[in-house]
């Protein structure tokens, strides 16, 4: 019984924190590389969610809508930073704090006026709406399974793209010194746009997977979008590979923390008691994990900068 | 000081004229700014002179309100003995997140001070006792036991004015002084102040308790103002509001925070109310991002660094 538990909710943690990875990998890059606080990362997840319903809806389609709400995203994002991000490159973080948070506003006001006030539901794609039995025996959903897939290949993909072809040593180069790496003849400028773009890709693809789980609603980037800052934070700013050892840790910190801590209250408070602390300690976990993280290593797990 | 008696003048009118128009909700309204103001100018001495970035200053202001609500639910209603409990709680959170966070800088000091706001707000989004996730209403407003009740808005309105300005004022002495000095020439160059022989953490965390203190006197007065507290107002947002009414009004002014506070709360207001829009006030949010980005870009000090540069 344990056993089973265990198994199932080591997979809840890889889904969760895969999807994490997704939405850090995006803004560990322009923050690293950008040196951009960019409070509107959620934002770009929310648009990419709602894209994704409107999409699925118009085509019929999941996996037709799910390359057209990646683009889409895309282009919103690219659209985003040569409008606005890119004057902001060489403000103080202050500024680009308060001009992301205004992003924010104008995004969820915007998805309001366009998509209401009602949240809105995804349905997972045909054929994985049902459980699949695992080797062993045990149930699982076979759409949170998709998930994982979906998120390692991904990271696969990314992790190829950062170490082993062109763009990827310019996106290491501008992360390591932006300096020198504009010195060396690198066009940093569409190098921005295009990191971003793919950043906005990447959210929009963490949003749409999640859709069918989570609800789409005005608002959804905001609390994620904090989780994925801890997360690019206890990795390292600007480290691909940190953002991934990191989400991997947060999703399995909450997750486990969620589902496990309640069991272990059991013991010592009555069910109710038990089941009330359990979600609020695991949240606070993740904090300790990150406030110790930051003490004995300030520069994060990996550091990026040499 | 023309000036400053004016504003003085006109806060002390305000009640009357309102009251005179029989817009008494006004009223209520100014005693919100008010207390935002206290909040964002205490932000504002760690952020704008001290300049350190902290992201989770709801932390203090949500200490000091919860503190009120949790006396008043187990029976202790005395402002004597709230307010002080309150403040003294906010000071002490502030004394042991800043031990920790202050040890970092830049970015790394941004996220662990956020951090330690997100843990709080979980710890009482946790306490069911105490309302958890629903927050906690209060009976009434703090009892003052000289036969004054707080529950009169006008008294209400004079009480927090007369904090502010006795915040403001204190503010002005502390920045003005040899140790307002010293931190912002530890914000200028900490190397060179610590060479100088300035004990920079123990000034630094001097610095930022004295903040989180004044916040947490925001967070007792906001709690009386509501009659309510909950969890929202320990979010990273409502740290993210603070600062943004810090960074509008102008970082490192004496003026940013109260002139932040007033200009985000009545621009609220003004998007928010159907009179103005009709049926668009539900989307008041979208006019007011705009206008905040239209500051960043044609006003890069705040409102009062646009201000101060034109009658220069």
């Amino acid at each position: 019984m344990t056993g089973i538990l265990l198994l199932e909710q080591s997979l809840n943690s890889l889904q969760f924190g895969l999807m994490l990875f997704l939405l850090a990998a995006g803004l560990t890059l322009v923050f690293g590389i950008m040196d951009m606080i960019n409070l509107a990362h959620g934002s770009l997840y929310m648009i990419g969610a709602y894209l994704m319903a409107t999409f699925t809806e118009a085509t019929g389609s999941f996996w037709l809508a799910l390359p057209l709400a990646l683009a889409a995203t895309a282009l919103v994002g690219a659209a985003l930073e040569v409008a606005l991000l890119r004057k902001l490159y060489e403000r103080d973080h202050l500024t680009q704090v308060l001009a992301t948070f205004a992003v924010i506003l104008i995004a969820n006001e915007v998805v309001r006026i366009i998509w209401g006030n009602q949240s809105l539901m995804l349905n997972a794609p045909h054929g994985l709406t049902g459980p699949v039995t695992l080797p062993g025996g045990m149930q699982y959903a076979s759409y949170r399974l998709a998930i994982i897939v979906v998120g390692a290949a991904v990271a696969i993909a990314l992790y190829w793209l950062v170490t082993r072809t062109r763009m990827g040593m310019l996106v290491r180069a501008g992360a390591s010194n932006r300096e020198m790496a504009v010195a060396m003849g690198v066009d940093i400028r569409r190098l921005f746009t295009v990191v971003f773009a793919l950043g906005a890709a990447l959210c929009a693809l963490a949003g749409a997977m999640l859709g069918p789980i989570l609800a789409v609603q005005v608002g959804m980037g905001e609390n994620i979008l904090i989780l994925a800052f801890v997360v690019i934070v206890i990795g390292g700013i600007g480290s691909i590979r940190g953002a991934f050892v990191g989400a991997l840790l947060v999703g399995v910190v909450d997750t486990m923390g969620r589902a496990l801590l309640p069991l272990g209250f059991a013991k010592l408070f009555s069910p109710q008691v038990a089941s009330n602390l359990g979600p609020s300690l695991s949240s606070i976990l993740i904090y300790v994990l990150m406030a110790a993280v930051l003490f004995f290593r300030p520069q994060g797990l990996f550091p990026a900068r040499g | 000081m023309n000036r400053l008696a004016l504003a003085a003048l006109v806060a002390i009118a305000f009640p009357w004229a309102l009251h005179a128009f029989g817009q008494d909700f006004y009223i209520s309204f100014a005693t919100r700014i008010f207390i935002y103001a206290i909040a964002a100018a205490s932000l504002n001495l760690v952020l704008g002179y001290g300049g350190m970035v902290s992201f989770g200053h709801a932390a203090f202001f949500g200490a000091g309100a919860y503190m009120v609500g949790i006396l008043a639910a187990e029976g202790v209603t005395s402002l004597w003995i709230a307010w002080p409990v309150a403040i003294a709680l906010a000071a002490l959170a502030a004394l042991v997140v800043g031990a920790i966070s202050l040890r970092t800088r830049g970015v790394y000091f941004i996220m662990i001070t956020l951090a330690f706001a997100q843990m709080m707000y979980y710890v009482f989004v946790s306490l069911k006792a105490y309302g958890g996730d629903d927050g906690l209403s209060l009976p009434g407003r703090s009892s003052t036991g000289v036969g004054v009740s707080l529950s009169n808005d006008f008294v209400w309105y004079y009480l927090v004015l007369a904090l502010l300005a006795t915040v403001l004022y204190l503010l002005h002495r502390l920045i003005g002084s040899r140790f307002g000095r010293v931190i912002e020439a530890i914000r200028e160059n900490e190397t060179r102040a610590s060479a100088i022989g300035y004990p920079v953490y123990r000034f630094k965390l001097v610095c930022f308790v004295i903040s989180g203190a004044i916040a947490g006197l925001a967070g007792a007065l906001i709690a009386n103002q509501t009659s309510y507290v909950g969890p929202t107002l320990l979010h990273w947002v409502q740290s993210g509001t603070l600062m943004i009414m810090v960074i509008l009004g102008g970082v490192g002014r004496f003026w940013g925070g109260p002139v932040g506070a007033a200009v985000l709360l009545l621009l609220e207001e003004i998007f928010s109310g159907t009179s103005l829009l009709g049926a668009y006030a539900l989307h008041w949010q979208l006019p007011v991002g705009v206008i905040l980005l239209a500051v960043v870009l044609f006003a890069p000090q705040g409102i009062s660094g646009a201000f101060a540069k034109r009658s220069q």
